[in-house]
């Protein structure tokens, strides 16, 4: 990526950032989960290509493969198995109050991001425009992220294997069915 | 292209915010989370570009522990429909006052 993005780039950008959004607004309006559900993976999609289009690719991949791949699956699994398709038996959304307070907090926490937004990053510590790119054509998309994950972040990855674990056997203990209970 | 990114993650996040307040469907509001982790690991790609790739590590772990939390999270769905026969919120109401 140069350091002035050419107009190709930017408009296909924006035009994942718009399709992100609007997903999210229609995913947060449907009813039905699975649907619901759809349209969650949409946004996951330009986010991937958010991420390829910000020299993360290998995480673009891992989004992909992970979250839409993944997660959703399992989601998707979940509602088939307790049978939450039809999405006239919930009624869904809560009342006024609740919706007045969404609507504060959302407005709340977009005045403050916006103003994070405009702040100045500390110019001491950034890299110069289009290192991250230099360094994926140089040492390719993983190695830029290996690196740090196995020297510095060693102890916070290992840990993350026992939460894992401690994951899978708590899905394991709770999702099963007691012996006598029928 | 940082501030573009903070706005789109910005806007996400607070939709996820307005979904989880505003939904009553339990698997609903535990998507909303899912986005709203989603919107955050935006933030960091974001800012890895400009201060070094560690912030792609965070993305990492991020969604390392977004995976064990949708895995617990649902079990937990799923013991709780099993006792009491519905996702929805409003009907889940044992702790309160």
């Amino acid at each position: 990526m140069p350091d002035v993005p050419s107009l190709f780039y930017t408009f296909h950008f924006y035009l994942f950032g718009l399709v992100a959004m609007a997903s999210a607004v229609v995913f947060v309006t449907r009813r039905s989960p699975v649907s619901a559900a759809m349209w969650l993976v949409v946004v996951m999609f330009s986010l991937a290509a958010l991420y390829v289009m910000l020299d993360a690719q290998f995480i673009g991949v891992i989004q992909v493969l992970v979250y839409a791949g993944a997660i959703m699956v399992v989601f998707l699994f979940v509602i088939m198995l307790l049978n939450l398709g039809h999405p006239a038996e919930l009624a869904d959304a809560r009342g006024l109050w609740w919706k007045l307070a969404a609507g504060a907090v959302g407005l709340g926490l977009v005045a403050e991001l916006f103003t994070l937004v405009r702040g100045a990053t500390a110019a001491p510590y950034t890299l110069p425009a289009g290192y991250a790119a230099q360094q994926v054509a140089a040492e390719g998309a993983i190695a830029p992220v290996a690196g740090p994950l196995f020297h510095e972040y060693l102890l916070a990855f290992e840990v993350t294997s026992v939460v894992l674990l401690a994951a899978i056997v708590g899905a394991v203990v709770l999702g099963k069915r007691r012996a006598d209970a029928r | 292209m940082l501030a573009e990114s903070l706005f789109f993650s910005a806007v996400l996040f607070s939709i996820g915010v307005i979904g989880v307040l505003t939904r009553r469907n339990a698997i609903i509001v535990f998507m909303c989370v899912e986005l709203m982790l989603n919107a955050v690991n935006l933030t960091f790609v974001a800012f890895a570009r400009v201060y070094g790739a560690g912030g792609q590590v965070f993305v990492f772990l991020v969604m390392t522990v977004a995976a064990a939390e949708a895995a617990v999270g649902l079990a937990i769905i799923i013991a709780l429909f099993r006792h009491r026969h519905t996702v929805d919120l409003q009907n889940i109401n044992l702790l309160k006052g």
